[in-house]
Parts: C-alpha cells; sequence; structure tokens
C-alpha cells in the first residue's frame, strides 16, 4: 500500500462519500487510487468552491466536509474557501497536494507554503513528512476539525509521500492528543448560578447563535425555552434553528436585524448567549447587552467569552449538554408580561416598505417563495443585500438556512447547495444570490450538470452591487464607484449553454406561478427576479 | 498597561514556535520577550512569553495561547511568586585605562569577562531584567559595541509544578 491508497483508507474509515476538488500533479496519487473506492469525486471548476461545496455537506451531515486540491495556485485558491469555513467554525478537512519533500522550500513549480499560508485560517494544519504518520495525522484532523469548536484543518502531503509504500496501515479507534482537550460540560457551579439568575429574572431572553445547531442543541434549547416561556431571537448564523413563526421567537438581531429584536435583546434583565460570538455585525454596541443586565454567555470557545463583551457569568461547554444539565435543575419563572411587551413591540417596529411596483418585491417573493417550500428544503442564502432580504423574510420550517456569516464571501450559495443537495438529495435545496455573486460562481453550472445534481438558483437582479451600492448612498450621497454591473451576461443565454431551464419574473404578478414551476420543475433551473435596483435593504 | 509573565507548555512538535508567535503578530498583541527550550520531558517545550497590554488584551492573549491545538497549558508567572532571569552578552569597546573600572562593575554585578581583546570585552551577566538594565546604564559613557539578550526565563518558586503527563 502506498501513501495515496492509504489516504483513500483513512477516508473511507471516517465514512467519507464525496471529495470536492481539482487535481493536478502533485494530488495525483491520490486521485488516482480514489479511483479504487466508492467515494464519489467532484470536479469543481475553481478550488474555492471545493471548499464552499465541503461546507453544505458537512452543515447538513455533521460530519466534516472533505477537499482535495494540487499544490502551489490549487492550494492558493481554495484559502478563501477555508477562511470562509473558518469564519462560521464549520468542519472541513483539506487535503492539499505538495512537491516532493526534499524540494520544499526551493521555490520550485506550483510550489506554495500552504501551511504557512493558511495558518490564520485554520483549527490546525499538518504538512505530513513520513508516511507511517497518515493514518494517526487523518484520525487526528477529522476529530480536531469536528470537536470543540469546529473548524477546517489542512493536510499538505508531499508527492513523493504520497507515492511512498506504507509499511503498516493500522487506522487507530481513539485519538491520543496531550495538548487538545475541549471542554464539553459544563461547570456545574456556574449552571447553578444561571439557574439562580433565570428564576429571578422578569425580562430574560435567549440569543441564538450558529453554535447551537453546530452542536445539535436546536431541540434542548428551544424545549428549554418552551418550557419557561423565554422570548428569543437569533443571529445569522442562528438563522433556521428554531422555525421563524414560532410564537417564542422575536427575529435576527444586529444592524440587518429586526429592529424589535435589537429592543429586545437591549432591554432585558438576563440575556443568554447561546453560541454566538457577540461579533460587531450582531452586536454593534456590546455595552448595551452588558448595560443593566446579567449576560450569560454558553459557548464552547472560552476564548470567545469576554472578548467583545464581558460577562457576568461564563459558562464554557458543549451547548448541548449545558442545557440538558439546565434541564436538569428546578426552575420557576413566569416571562408572560415580558413576551406581551415583546409582541408589542413586533407590532409596533414591524417595518413598512413602499416596493416599487415595476418590479419584484424582495420580502413579497422571498415570503412566498419560501412558504411555498417543503418543510425540510435548505434555503442557501448568498452575500450581499440579497443576503439581508433573505435573513429579513425567509419562512424557515423544519429546514436549514445556510450562508456565509462570518467572512461575507460572495459566491458562497451555488458551491454550498451543490454540496447540501448532494449530501441529501431528497430535500428541497435553492440557492438565492445577486448577480454579482452569481458571477463569482456561475462557472459551477457544470459542476451541477456533469454530477446530475439539481440546481435550483435564483439570481436577484438589480444590475449593481447592491450592498456596497447601498453604503455608497448613504456615505457617499450616491456618488457610486465600481458597483455598476452593466455588462453582466443574458442569463436565459448562459444558462441554455448548459442546459438549465431559465425563468424570470419581472414584478409581483404572476409570482405565485413562477415559484410553483421554478419549485416543480425536475431538470436544472435558473430563475431570474428583476430587483428595483435602487431598492434598499435599509 | 500591564506586563506580564506567561509560561506556556506545548508539544514539542517543528511549527510550535511559530503558531505561537504568529498568533501575537496576528491579533495584534506586544512581545516584549520569547524564549523557548525543551522541558525535561522532551515531549514537550516551554515557551516563556513577556507581554504588555491592557487588562483585558492579556486575557485574551491567555485564553487564544490555550485555544492553540499544540499548546497544553498557559500559566502566568506571578513576580512574586516566580524567579525571573535573562542572560545578556555585550560587548564593550575599551582603553587600557578603561579596563580595570569595567571589570570592577562587572564584578559587582557578578557578571563575567567571557573574551578579552586588545580593544574591546565580552561581559556575561545574568539576572533578572531590571538589573541587566541597570548593569547597561552604569556601562553608559563606554561605547556598546554589540548587545546580545536572551530574553526572559522563568520559573514559579515552590513545590508546585506543571504535569506533564499523560
Amino acid at each position: 500500500m502506498i501513501g495515496a491508497e492509504a489516504i483513500v483508507k483513512c477516508l473511507e474509515e471516517e465514512g467519507v462519500k464525496y471529495v470536492f476538488g481539482y487535481p493536478g500533479v502533485a494530488i495525483c496519487p491520490f486521485y488516482n487510487s480514489i479511483l479504487d473506492s466508492d467515494i464519489r469525486t467532484i470536479l469543481v471548476r475553481t478550488e474555492q468552491n471545493a471548499a464552499h461545496s465541503a461546507s453544505g455537506v458537512a452543515r447538513l451531515t455533521d460530519k466534516p466536509g472533505v477537499c482535495a486540491v494540487t499544490s502551489g495556485p490549487g492550494a492558493t485558491n481554495i484559502i478563501t474557501g477555508i477562511a470562509t469555513a473558518y469564519a462560521d467554525s464549520i468542519p472541513l478537512v483539506v487535503i492539499t497536494g505538495q512537491v516532493n519533500s526534499e524540494l520544499l522550500g526551493s521555490d520550485v513549480f506550483q510550489e506554495a507554503d500552504i501551511t504557512g499560508a493558511v495558518e490564520s485560517f485554520v483549527k490546525y494544519s499538518y504538512l505530513v513528512r513520513n508516511v507511517e504518520d497518515i493514518p494517526r495525522i487523518f484520525k487526528e484532523a477529522f476529530y480536531i476539525s469536528n470537536s470543540g469548536r469546529k473548524g477546517p484543518v489542512l493536510i499538505d502531503i508531499p508527492f513523493d509521500i504520497q507515492n511512498s509504500t506504507i509499511k503498516k496501515f493500522d487506522y487507530p479507534e481513539t485519538v491520543n492528543l496531550r495538548t487538545y482537550k475541549p471542554t464539553i460540560k459544563g461547570n456545574s457551579a456556574q449552571i447553578k448560578k444561571v439557574i439562580k439568575e433565570l428564576s429571578k429574572a422578569k425580562k430574560p431572553i435567549i440569543c441564538i447563535g450558529g453554535g447551537v445547531q453546530l452542536g445539535n442543541a436546536e431541540e434542548v434549547v428551544l424545549d428549554f425555552a418552551e418550557k419557561h416561556g423565554i422570548p428569543m431571537v437569533t443571529t445569522m448564523m442562528g438563522i433556521g434553528t428554531i422555525p421563524t413563526n414560532h410564537p417564542l421567537h422575536f427575529g435576527m438581531v444586529g444592524n440587518n436585524g429586526k429592529p424589535y429584536a435589537n429592543k429586545a435583546m437591549n432591554e432585558s434583565d438576563v440575556l443568554l448567549m447561546v453560541g454566538a460570538r457577540v461579533a460587531d455585525r450582531a452586536v454593534s454596541q456590546p455595552d448595551l447587552i452588558t448595560k443593566n443586565k446579567i449576560l450569560i454567555h454558553i459557548d464552547v470557545d472560552p476564548a470567545e467569552i469576554g472578548k467583545n463583551a464581558v460577562s457576568s457569568i461564563p459558562l464554557v461547554g458543549d451547548c448541548k449538554n449545558i442545557f440538558e444539565d439546565l434541564a436538569k435543575e428546578t426552575l420557576n419563572m413566569d416571562c408572560s408580561e415580558w413576551l406581551g411587551t415583546l409582541i408589542q413591540y413586533k407590532k409596533d417596529l414591524k417595518v413598512v416598505r413602499h416596493p416599487n411596483t415595476d418590479f419584484v418585491d424582495p420580502e413579497k417573493f422571498i415570503t412566498d417563495l419560501t412558504n411555498k417550500m417543503e418543510n425540510d428544503s435548505v434555503y442557501v442564502a448568498d452575500v450581499g443585500q440579497n443576503q439581508i432580504f433573505s435573513c429579513a423574510y425567509a419562512q424557515i420550517k423544519d429546514g436549514r438556512f445556510l450562508t456565509s456569516g462570518g467572512m461575507g464571501t460572495m459566491g458562497y450559495s451555488i458551491p454550498a447547495a451543490l454540496g447540501a443537495k448532494l449530501a441529501k438529495p431528497e430535500r428541497q435545496v435553492v440557492a438565492v444570490c445577486g448577480d454579482g455573486s452569481f458571477q463569482m460562481s456561475m462557472m459551477e453550472l457544470a459542476t451541477f450538470r456533469q454530477h446530475n445534481i439539481q440546481a435550483k438558483i435564483i439570481v436577484f437582479n438589480n444590475s449593481y452591487l447592491g450592498m456596497v451600492r447601498e453604503y455608497q448612498h448613504y456615505a457617499y450621497k450616491d456618488n457610486y464607484s465600481v458597483v455598476n454591473l452593466d455588462g453582466s451576461p443574458n442569463l436565459e443565454k448562459l444558462v441554455s449553454a448548459y442546459d438549465f431551464d431559465y425563468l424570470r419574473l419581472e414584478n409581483n404578478k404572476n409570482s405565485a406561478k413562477i415559484i410553483d414551476k421554478f419549485l416543480k420543475d425536475k431538470n436544472n433551473v435558473l430563475l431570474e427576479v428583476m430587483i428595483d435596483p435602487m431598492d434598499l435593504v435599509k | 498597561m500591564q506586563t506580564k509573565v506567561f509560561q506556556v507548555l506545548a508539544d514539542n512538535t517543528s511549527g510550535v514556535l511559530s503558531r505561537i508567535a504568529g498568533l501575537f503578530s496576528r491579533r495584534g498583541y506586544n512581545i516584549d520577550s520569547i524564549t523557548a527550550g525543551v522541558t525535561a520531558d522532551p515531549r514537550y517545550s516551554r515557551v516563556t512569553i513577556v507581554t504588555s497590554g491592557s487588562a483585558d488584551v492579556l486575557e485574551q492573549i491567555e485564553k487564544q495561547l490555550s485555544k492553540l491545538v499544540d499548546v497544553k497549558t498557559v500559566m502566568e508567572l506571578a513576580p512574586d511568586d516566580s524567579v525571573y532571569r535573562e542572560l545578556a552578552l555585550v560587548k564593550v569597546k575599551v582603553t587600557p585605562e578603561e579596563r580595570q573600572s569595567i571589570i570592577a562593575i562587572t564584578d559587582i554585578f557578578r557578571g563575567k569577562i567571557v573574551d578579552v581583546a586588545p580593544e574591546c570585552l565580552i561581559i556575561e551577566i545574568t539576572g533578572g531584567i531590571e538589573k541587566i538594565d541597570k548593569f547597561l546604564e552604569l556601562l553608559n559613557g563606554h561605547e556598546i559595541l554589540e548587545l546580545a539578550r536572551t530574553g526572559m526565563a522563568a520559573l514559579s518558586r515552590g513545590i508546585e509544578n506543571v504535569t506533564y503527563l499523560p
């Protein structure tokens, strides 16, 4: 057995079903060995999208997504995808080919110091020096990537190591990492304190971050909130954790969130931050969430607690484990008056839009679309105005809402939807992007076609980089600079080249019929939605 | 601004020092000095970092260091409970007339003359950071040709020790 075969064996041992990537000479031994495996290989059209597709798989299967690319430009191209996963704590195992060991550091053809380059965007990285280390390194990589605060791990493997004979292949059953022991169980004294504060609380609120889904704690958190009638808000990464129309749900917080969600969070007397970073876009003024209130911060990453806001009760651990412990405690509380106040806020602070009827109103369109989507469907939002509209109006039932929240990487939705659909072919998966983000990832239409993965893509066309235009509208008084997308392709012609069906929606008329047609289409389909170029998210 | 000394026990693997140093530059933390060497258990390295910042920043430094996969423990070595030492090699230009006075100062600081050349001396001195600073101050007026300071090594006082196992 050679190193490359050992790598494939490791992936099989880990139950990996798909590898996304782009070969080059330095990773060819691996791509040759994987031909003998049942693992499905997906050739993406640029390396960045291999990481996004793997992210789609990871987010729907709770297992690390896997990609494999070549050395040099292959490796550097995937960095944005790795950084995107890192910012959202998505587990990935990224394999990169590397030049021969004895040539390392000599700047030969397609050599890049990738472990050095990604150091600040990975949870950990390995450069394999000895073929015998492959089983241990892969075992560790999968474990590190998918435990504690999840994240990408990169394994760089020189060409000669992939071709060396491995004497003994023994896939370890357990990992033995002396220095890495993530905290799972919450401190029991802190848990008692949380219960004590909650029992005194008159205006408690739970803010759900992406960590709740990453920790598979959706049910326990929801049960806890329902049992005690505690209202909830979410961050962008927390959308979809609880159904949008849940009576205790008061929307997304942040500068692009609902005004009543922010008001609820700021006025609360006990705020439970769960699996959320208190990042700048979610909480622009950290002092508001610490002033006059008890901030209970629950996170698996101790470094996130106290980083942006000083908490009264820090509680480190896995949120599922912690909420299971919280549920065991006796707690009596009555939040009905507070709930009444929040329901009133929701009515009073509802934002009323005045859409231009010549175009499609994003609010109506996204609301109708998501109401018609299947219960467990997956909505993949891109980045830009389309993302903010999606966050504001998508009605998520029992499904998922995926987006690039931390890094805000344009072009995420199409490759991520590809990964999601591949992982869950029985579920309806819809990617919603803008005309800017579409053109950053449209090369992947071929990947859907080549691998028979059903594509349902919606492009919001406003002929602008809308989010930047909106910023220039406010900050530079409509002095638009480099945001006009004139020159964009005719999408009907473009997608026909890939054998996609094409649908178009000019305004709100016929919207229901077109949405039905789009959702029922068995073929690959792209729906172009015309949006007022001057529309604003705020 | 406060100064703190952190003792970091990390896996003795390649790249560990660059991961630790990279964390400081990436997040904009200060390194006043950093030293690294293998411990009594060869599987681990001890990295001693002198750093300064606000209380919040120092707390983040401790947490971010602890978060590194290769790092086993991070401990603050408080001045009252620890021994701090640094070694400095100082190459001083001397005339025959000055030589005696420099040797006298070196003796007072329990330093050693480790190399003598017709026009210069190399002095080896160990001690706390203040002692070395003070010594250099007393050499004022003499031309220091070269100076090499190792950065601080430190251990906590008493029987307490960091456990290596498992």
